[in-house]
């Protein structure tokens, strides 16, 4: 296709994933190349005159000056069509599956050429539109079913517009015509197959403030730090403090009509894990194996390095293409610091100036950039149609020090901060986001989404509980230096339902089978018992209720085990409010319960 | 990988640098091409390029460059990488940093010659790490599983038992349901040594002679005075040679890499030659991605019966585990175990920290036909139960035991016990995972019952109240 302006240079050197070419005049920057003899893909990110410097997406081995170095004379591009969903990429959208089968082995040997969308697969094509009609660019020409949930738009190509001349239905290959346009006389035939350059970003008709929720399942983030859709957030930890497995949370329950998930740098084992899991989770909303709506960009960290620069914008490039047909589209990258760093060692190869840490200097405008192409907005085309991009980006800090680069130029850009905290995580309390130094700018726009939906009650809640958890902080440093009985009854009250918060309500465990996901309308009636338990309590402690047995009542066992109570079950939350109630009333009236049989925890420890 | 062709003689040597050297007015060199270099003297070293600048190669010297002169010394460019011959026979064998046999033995019939810096295993073609593998210690079966496929490395310090506590997991190491462990024969051992002293190769020469592990180990040795370049080529051939014997010869190997931190001084050596933009603590800005083409090297493939099991050990300089080299090991590796001075100072062997060590594979591991089903729920339960008690200790130090809540006073026993009874164990004792899993339950019964929250109530009627039954009569008889 591109071939017309083929242009042809030599090596001059090769340095690691660098190589240096001669006599490239012609080439423009960002142009895709094959290098050498077995043809290895890569990119030109450098020019002086007709020297180009050429970052390689494979392994450079046994290159030597005086090979052939060709020029595509096309920008790095993806390919967007059917067949996208349920794929494995790798990062400059090659499907691993076909290079396994092209390979004949479980490695990954170079210069493989395989296309990223299947070409002899037919899709049955469904026209919306009928001759005659007036279409723009972003219009639905028809659809696809590209699997049992997605339904794939095929819209008027960047820059088509006219009457639609002829369109057809039936089984289509993605190379074949669906439909002609003419715009005043050009005819335009349009593929099911379509390209886009990788560093280009799609645009939208306008854009839309964020203020509708994007439901996690996840209690301390859509509680207290809640992402909005087409909202950014960046979870940055040491390692070992679960980003991976919050990344993954985020992409089995997260309330996103596509999911596209790019392993950066990351472990081999963990994308296999993903590819293995999720064709057996079921989607909350839809019922269907979670693959149905994923894809999957895998560049691990054994890989090239330079394919992982590519494969963050490989990855905005396809969620934007969904987007661009109204989905809703969630992307995770896990972790955006590998990413900075393959930016870092192409600079060191470049002989570039380095900033801070040996970073380059325009780090923090790549980052800004890529988080800029989240959103939510009214996409190109007619009637006013939605659809959005929220971005979940991992950073991994060396040492945990927030105080690098990369986490600092990406907390500029980003507007929830989940802070992942190694001490939460040795003490197993998972996820491991700090309640206190994390931070969501959404909360107050989204409170007003929730009040509306839980009786004007649902900030209160939130403020409430979140003010206990910071007097706690405060206690507990009092308890550290004077001991617990320097504390008032109602001090202890503050420290024990603060403690029921972070252990009933914060802590969530992810390989638990019901708690690992909870509905807003679930994490709302918890909130809500724990704090009436609080309520009850402090009333009682003033009426003169004996304290010890106020923390031992019966119902704190039932308030713990909430977590654990199915999704249809959880009208039974209702009930413990009037079990609250009757217990309390129990304790002022002179504790006669506390032999009852129904107390049982308490006698472990009074012996 | 490499066509073969005619080895091109230079004696165009224009400059040496470090562990570098420059080759002026080459023709046809390939970028990472082996080198062969024959002194004046008749030596002969070995070499790679490094870079290619139009007629200019930069070839980084393995044996280092001393006793190089620009003048008498040849460079051979042999057209091919550096690869590594193996067989199967290299179980038992000792070798060199270099792939050398040293053990005075025949020299090896090769079935292969590999490239020594392997190939990316596709995502795709992995299969997920799911066998449990028992070691006999309790900190590692019990609280951090281990499952065949995994990389899970030990970061110790100067001072601690890492060696030993390498070598019982060596020795112990088996899959349960294997027949009791028994049927070794599809189970190997690769063990690099990285600039580790005469005394530490030779406790685990011994160790594996003595316990006849030997037969089924190979040894890729380089020490401490042997040349620092040659380090970075140890581990990979060492794990060459793994992934012979797992993905060719179907076996389940366990690569022990000793010690990394001696390999990433030597690579930061190599990049300050070059002067490159150093990165943190003068480590060049890729050690990352250099450590994780090691470490990836680890895992299973669908289709093959073989693993590789990988082991990296590193002293941190200085306890810090912050430091770069312990830093991004522990973002690439799937979990760590890490060793605590403060215990090894109380005597305890193996001296696990156990709060911050993790492994990340251990859900899939463990539950219902691997393990137990109550294991998982177990863990995180004397996780947590032991994060508090030390937490409550530490506020006994400052107030007073007087204090703590009961509650507190509980854990803070229990944790206590836990060190002296969980932790500890002896260096040949192997214990069982129902063992280890009955003694975490016994040292629940220390705990309020209502306080162990991480526990499903069906697996406390199930193993708890039985124990806690029998702590009551007992006490009652006395």
């Amino acid at each position: 296709m591109p071939n017309e302006r083929q242009i042809q240079g030599i090596i001059e050197r090769i340095s690691g994933p660098l190589v240096v070419a001669k006599g490239m005049l012609g080439a423009s920057m960002y142009d895709v190349v094959h290098i050498g003899e077995i043809g290895l893909i890569g990119e030109i990110v450098e020019l002086k005159e007709d020297t180009a410097s050429i970052q390689a997406y494979e392994e450079t081995s046994g290159l030597k000056p005086g090979e052939p170095v060709i020029c595509l004379g096309e920008p790095l591009s993806v390919e967007l069509g059917p067949g996208i969903i349920e794929q494995f990429y790798d990062g400059i959208q090659r499907p691993l599956e076909l290079i396994e089968k092209a390979a004949k082995s479980h490695f990954i040997s170079r210069g493989i050429n395989v296309p990223a969308i299947d070409r002899s697969k037919k899709w049955k094509f469904e026209p919306k539109v009928k001759a005659g009609d007036i279409v723009e660019e972003g219009d639905v020409l028809g659809v696809v079913q590209e699997t049992i949930i997605v339904e794939h738009r095929i819209m008027a190509p960047r820059g088509v517009k006219g009457t639609v001349k002829s369109i057809q239905g039936g089984e289509r290959t993605v190379e074949e015509t669906v439909a002609v346009i003419d715009d005043k006389g050009t005819q335009h035939e349009v593929r099911m197959l379509q390209r886009w350059p990788v560093r280009t970003p799609r645009p939208v008709a306008r854009r839309l403030p964020p203020n509708v929720p994007m439901s996690t399942g996840q209690r301390v983030v859509d509680a207290f730090f809640p992402i909005a859709l087409g909202g950014t957030a960046c979870v940055p930890g040491p390692f070992g403090s679960g980003k991976t497995v919050i990344q993954h949370q985020f992409a089995k329950w997260a309330q996103a009509q596509i999911v596209v998930y790019v392993g950066c740098g990351e472990r081999g084992n963990e994308m296999t894990d993903v590819l293995l899991e999720f064709p057996e989770l079921e989607d909350p909303q839809s019922g269907h194996p979670l693959m149905k709506r994923t894809t999957l960009i895998a560049n691990t960290s054994n890989m090239p390095v330079a394919a992982r620069e590519a494969s963050i914008y490989t990855a905005v490039t396809l969620a934007e293409y969904y987007r661009d047909m109204g989905y809703s589209v969630a992307l995770m990258a896990d972790s955006t610091s590998r990413w900075a760093e393959a930016l870092r060692e192409m600079s060191g190869r470049l002989e570039e100036m380095p900033g801070e840490e040996g970073y380059p200097a325009y780090l923090g405008t790549r980052l800004a950039s890529f988080y800029e192409r989240a959103g939510r907005c009214i996409i190109k085309g007619k009637g006013d149609r939605e659809g959005s991009i929220s971005i979940i980006g991992a950073v991994s800090p060396p040492g945990g020090d927030l105080s690098e680069p990369v986490t600092q130029n990406t907390l500029r850009v980003t507007k929830v901060f989940w802070g992942l905290d190694a001490n939460l995580a040795y003490q197993r309390h998972f996820p491991a986001i700090n309640w206190l130094s994390s931070y969501s700018l959404y909360t107050e726009t989204l409170d007003e989404y929730w009040n509306d939906r839980f009786d004007d009650e649902w900030s209160g809640l939130r403020v409430e509980a979140m003010s206990l958890l910071e007097e706690e902080d405060q206690l507990r440093e009092v308890v550290r230096l004077v001991g617990i009985d320097a504390l008032s009854k109602e001090e202890r009250m503050v420290l024990e339902t603060a403690k029921s918060l972070r252990e009933d309500f914060l802590h969530q465990n992810a390989f638990h089978e019901v708690d690992t996901y909870a509905s807003m309308d679930k994490q709302f009636r918890m909130l809500k018992t724990i704090v009436r338990f609080h309520h009850a309590g402090m009333d009682a402690l003033k009426k003169g209720a004996p304290m010890n047995e106020l923390f031992n009542l019966p119902v704190r066992e039932q308030i713990a085990r909430m977590r654990y109570l199915e999704e249809k079950q959880i009208d039974q939350i209702d009930k413990l409010e009037e079990t609250i109630k009757e217990q309390i009333n129990g304790l002022a009236s002179g504790g006669a319960l506390l032999g009852s049989a129904a107390f049982k925890g308490g006698e472990q420890n009074v012996a | 990988m490499l066509p073969k062709m005619l080895p091109k003689e230079y004696r165009t040597i224009s400059g040496l640098s470090g562990p570098l050297m420059m080759v002026e007015n080459t023709t046809d060199v390939r970028y990472d091409e082996l080198v062969e270099i024959e002194l004046v003297n008749g030596e002969k070293r070995r070499g790679r390029v490094l870079e290619i600048e139009s007629t200019r190669a930069l070839v980084q010297v393995f044996e280092g460059t001393s006793g190089i002169d620009v003048e008498g010394t040849k460079a051979r460019f042999l057209g091919g990488v550096l690869t590594l011959p193996v067989a199967r026979d290299i179980l038992g064998r000792v070798f060199n940093g270099r792939g050398e046999p040293i053990d005075g033995g025949a020299n090896l019939i090769p079935d292969k010659k590999l490239d020594i810096n392997g190939v990316p295993m596709n995502p795709y073609s992995r299969d997920f790490p799911s066998e449990f593998i028992q070691t006999g210690i309790s900190t590692i079966d019990g609280l951090n599983p281990m499952v065949r496929g995994q990389k899970l490395p030990i970061f110790s310090a100067s001072g601690l038992p890492h060696n030993r506590m390498a070598a019982q997991i060596a020795r112990q190491a088996t899959v349960i349901g294997e027949a009791g462990g028994e049927g070794h024969e599809d189970f190997a051992v690769v063990f690099a040594a990285m600039g580790i002293t005469f005394e530490e190769a030779s406790f685990f020469m011994e160790d594996f002679r003595r316990t006849g592990a030997l037969q089924r180990t190979a040894l890729y040795i380089n020490l401490a005075d042997d040349p620092a370049i040659e380090r970075i080529t140890t581990p990979r051939i060492a794990l060459t040679a793994a992934e012979y014997l797992a993905f060719e010869c179907d076996m389940h190997v366990v690569v022990i890499l000793t010690d990394l931190t001696n390999y990433c001084e030597a690579l930061r050596e190599i990049s300050a030659a070059r002067k490159e933009v150093p990165g943190r603590r003068g480590y060049p800005g890729y050690l990352y991605t250099d450590l994780a083409t090691m470490y990836e090297r680890a895992g299973r493939l669908k289709g093959k019966s073989g693993s590789i099991t990988q082991i990296p050990i590193l002293t941190m300089p200085e306890d810090d585990k912050t430091h770069p080299i312990p830093d991004l090991t522990g973002y690439i590796t799937e979990g760590q175990i890490i060793l605590s001075r403060a215990l090894h100072r109380k005597g305890i062997y193996p001296p696990v920290d156990v709060l911050p060590s993790l492994s990340r594979l251990k859900d899939k591991g463990i539950g219902k036909d691997r393990t137990r089903e109550d294991h998982a729920d177990l863990m995180n339960q004397l996780f947590a139960a032991y994060a508090r008690g030390k937490e409550a200790k530490e506020l006994a130090v400052i107030l007073g035991e007087g204090a703590l809540t009961e509650e507190d006073k509980a854990f803070a026993a229990f944790s206590g016990v836990f060190e002296d009874k969980y932790i500890r164990q002896g260096e040949y004792e192997n214990r069982t995972v129902e063992e280890t899993l009955e003694l975490g339950w016994e040292l629940l019964t220390l705990i309020p019952t209502k306080e162990l929250k991480r526990i499903r109530d069906a697996y406390i009627d199930k193993y708890l109240k039985p124990k806690l039954a029998k702590a009551d009569s007992a006490g009652s008889k006395s």
